[in-house]
């Protein structure tokens, strides 16, 4: 977390390349978009920021094609466009890089690059020379360690999204949308996105960077607009502003991160790991969480951390070792044991592991805890809407009605439906796998007290994360792991994040465990 | 999805289907005198309970996430057993059939949880083996019920209604409320929709699907033992295709091949859309290889038709 906020960058004078005008966008019964502008110039990253919901998506798509602006104009390059569709956009040289990445897993990196636009010889047959060369030439610009014939599906998530930025750079962009980049990377990885994003800059490429990360846009934008409730706010030079100005544009009030307010009183031993072992996963883990303390656990992706909670939670098989709750040992087979004996696991991955996305919000709300809103087998959906409501006011989940599609409501909003869904279920130990990824500033420190209030009224709880300031934030004390290992436990509030860094990265002797 | 909101305070949408059962209910009503009499429907409802029923069971299967193809070779077992096992005694013959259409269920239901393998591939094993278990017990014979009590049930009435009509809208009913109102049909769409995301929130998987397993045998038995006794016989044959009919019915109602989503009153409206269209068409004397192509095209254009009524709401608003 060196990313340091002291070297932002003077603004580029020049012609902006891409500039929206009044863009107006509505959809039936919401005003997404009134009246905004933006522009990009070349050579520029201009920040887009907003909590989910102020319309960054709506604008972006907007500008790629994927939807059409009621009122407004886009001009790119001095010409006024009409993006009928995105390929149109992609054409004119508008490429948005997704935040759920859109590769055939079971291609190869080139094929994915060049998909829909290999390149052709006679009879219509492939060009594999110049395929190979082209993507060569793509690959040396993104300096990654991968080659032109791996195939995708083996990549990790950052590999995959280089992948997906090489797609851009195939289509020689003039501008680049990058939505929410970071958000799957460690922070190891993201020096390799900077360096792509900066070789861009230099080659006169207007980037618009849509993030939730303060650090990495005063580290590495020119400009910031703002959006609010589909307003823009305001547009400032990174140089000029600060984090403050910034999160006042956005939520209209000044917002810290509280570290002072952590849980202080704890009990007896709620959880207890001990020489828990996975062959191959992880080996030898042990720790305790006591009542009312919020325990961090902190590494890298991959150190083994997500894996360690499946298998307190009965989703994988430990080859040796116990995991005692609550005084019982419990080694639980599988996850409904774990569920019923009182253990909660909100997972790293929303929309693939924690929601019924096809499902209203009510539905998801109350699915681990059928049989407290049934009667004789019958669920009432009475006490289904008494549920709901309660965690829907608790938590200020904003969703139009209970009969919304969570798929249709935004991350922090998904994020608290799930939370909610297990407090439902009255747990004693809470386990949260990187509960903020993806997650607007202002939903992100509602979760954060939200986490810290349970832990005071006598929950357990361990908190999986990958960002420092989180682990911080809210850590009575922090498990590091590093490759498979528990390789040192620090007192929350007394650690240095050098000491931190060491520990999940391998560096320096290996701390003995407390 | 298409609807009509407003209707019961925008609570209850009208499926596609049951706007499509409506027209050529008006249709077929103005183009022949003898469709709208009480005969003619109920005939109708008694007509489809055959593949009613089934599609009832199928329609959970389908939100499950799976299918089951064995049910026409299940019908056809359940119905072979209940006839030729009545030399000992009707109840232990009507018996027998059910429980061996739940018994085949469960086999499936246990197969595709413990292993894992396609429900499509180890159902339609089940459907090619179980055909064989029929030649098997009949040796190729068809059975003909001695019992006129059996026989004389399935044209019996209650009133006004025949037995198996009011049987066909009884269950309907049951399994529009175990889907809508039980945990196991709540489990159902959940296990469908996301089974990763079931898992973590502690739902049995493997239970469920078992369960929709056996209620599906159950209702191809239920539907086989019906037949038998509407016939008064039982031939090996019997059954033969109707995985399609059932299918086909679930698919018009609206419950989608991927899980997740459906209902039973879509189900229905699927099920009297094909006896409306067979019924009618016949009434009118559609040769029979015409009502088939005409019933395939309609299949298809539903299809077509929902997809790009339902196209909107990929752009639903994201709050």
């Amino acid at each position: 977390m060196n990313a340091s906020s002291t070297q932002s960058r003077q603004p580029i004078d020049a012609a902006p390349i891409l500039e929206l005008q009044g863009i107006t966008k509505r959809f039936p019964g919401v005003v997404a978009l009134n009246n905004v502008d933006f522009d990009v110039r070349p050579g520029e990253v201009h920040a887009l920021l907003g909590e989910n919901g102020a319309g960054k998506s709506t604008l972006m798509k907007v500008l790629a094609g994927k939807h059409q602006a009621n009122e407004g104009t886009i001009v790119l390059g001095g010409q006024e466009m009409a993006f009928e569709n995105p390929k149109h956009a992609k054409r004119a040289g508008v490429v948005l890089i997704h935040q759920e990445q859109s590769l055939v897993a079971e291609m190869t990196v080139a094929e994915n690059i060049f998909l829909g636009s290999l390149p052709r010889k006679s009879f219509n047959r492939v060009d594999w020379r110049k395929l190979r060369e082209d993507t060569n030439a793509i690959l040396e610009r993104l300096k990654c360690g991968f080659q032109h014939d791996d195939i995708v599906g083996s990549l990790s998530i950052a590999k995959k999204q280089m992948v997906e930025i090489g797609r851009a750079l195939a289509f020689t962009p003039r501008v680049v949308v990058f939505d929410e980049p970071t958000a799957s990377l460690t922070d190891h990885e993201k020096p390799v996105l900077y360096d792509v994003i900066n070789s861009l800059c230099e080659q006169g490429v207007g980037i618009v960077y849509i993030s939730h990360r303060m650090d990495e846009i005063f580290h590495l934008s020119h400009r910031i607009s703002v959006l609010r409730d589909g307003e823009y706010t305001g547009t400032v030079n990174t140089a000029d502003t600060n984090e403050d100005e910034i999160t006042r544009m956005m939520i209209g009030r000044s917002l810290t991160l509280d570290h002072a307010s952590k849980p202080s009183e704890f009990g007896d031993n709620m959880l207890e790991v001990r020489n828990l072992t996975v062959k191959r996963v992880f080996e030898d883990v042990s720790f305790n969480v006591r009542k009312g303390e919020i325990v961090g656990m902190y590494g890298l992706v991959g150190a083994g951390r997500s894996e360690v909670a499946e298998t307190i939670f009965g989703l994988r098989k430990p080859s040796t070792g116990d995991v005692v709750l609550d005084g019982d040992v419990v080694n639980f087979r599988n996850s409904h044991d774990a569920v019923v004996s009182g253990v909660a696991l909100v997972p790293e991955d929303r929309k693939d592991q924690g929601l019924i996305l096809g499902m209203n919000c009510r539905d998801n709300m109350t699915l681990a805890s059928l049989s407290s809103v049934s009667s004789l087998g019958f669920m009432t959906s009475a006490k289904e809407r008494e549920v709901y409501d309660k965690y829907h006011q608790a938590m200020k989940i904003k969703t139009p009605s209970w009969r919304q599609k969570v798929g249709n409501l935004s991350g922090g909003n998904q994020q608290k439906i799930v939370i909610g869904k297990w407090l439902h279920t009255q747990p004693k130990l809470l386990i949260l796998d990187e509960p903020t990824r993806g997650i607007d500033v202002g939903s992100k420190s509602e979760i954060h007290t939200l986490v810290k209030d349970l832990a005071k009224s006598g929950y357990a709880v361990l908190v999986i994360s990958s960002e420092m300031p989180e682990v911080l934030g809210l850590s009575n004390r922090i498990i590091a792991m590093y490759d498979g290992r528990v390789t040192a436990e620090f007192d929350g509030d007394n650690v240095s994040e050098d000491a931190l860094v060491q520990a999940i990265t391998g560096m320096g002797k290996q701390a003995q465990a407390s | 999805m298409m609807s009509i909101k407003g209707f019961f305070r925008g609570k209850t949408v009208i499926q596609p289907i049951w706007v499509f059962v409506i027209a050529i209910f008006i249709f077929f009503s103005f183009m022949s005198e003898y469709f709208l009499s009480w005969g003619n429907i109920t005939n109708i409802l008694v007509q489809t309970s055959t593949i009613g029923l089934i599609a009832l069971g199928m329609t959970l299967v389908m939100i499950n996430g799976n299918i089951d193809l064995s049910v026409g070779a299940t019908l056809g077992l359940a119905a072979s057993l209940a006839v030729g096992l009545q030399e000992f005694s009707m109840t232990f013959a009507i018996l027998a059939a059910l429980g061996s259409g739940m018994l085949l269920g469960a086999l499936n239901g246990l197969i595709v949880w413990k292993t894992g393998v396609n429900a499509f591939i180890v159902t339609l094993g089940a459907m090619l083996g179980v055909r064989g278990l029929i030649f098997l017990y009949t040796g190729e014979q068809s059975f003909y019920a001695m019992n006129f009590a059996f026989s004389d049930f399935g044209m019996s009435t209650v009133g006004p209604m025949p037995t198996l009509a009011i049987i066909f809208l009884v269950c309907t009913l049951i399994m529009h409320l175990v889907l809508t109102r039980t945990g196991h049909g709540r489990n159902t769409f959940a296990v469908g929709g996301n089974p990763e995301a079931s898992i973590d929130a502690g739902i049995r998987l493997g239970r469920h699907m078992m369960i929709n397993f056996i209620i599906v045998g159950f209702f191809a038995a239920l539907a086989g033992v019906l037949l038998a006794s509407q016939m008064g016989a039982a031939t090996p044959n019997l059954g033969r295709d109707y995985e399609l009919w059932v299918i086909t019915a679930v698919v018009l109602g609206g419950t989608k091949l991927t899980g997740g989503y459906g209902s039973i009153v879509g189900t229905l409206g699927g099920v009297l859309a094909i006896g409306i269209l067979r019924n009618g068409m016949n009434l009118m004397q559609v040769p029979a290889f015409y009502v088939l192509v005409i019933l395939g095209a309609i299949l298809i254009s539903v299809l077509i038709i929902d997809k790009k009524l339902n196209a909107p709401s990929a752009k639903e608003v994201r709050i």
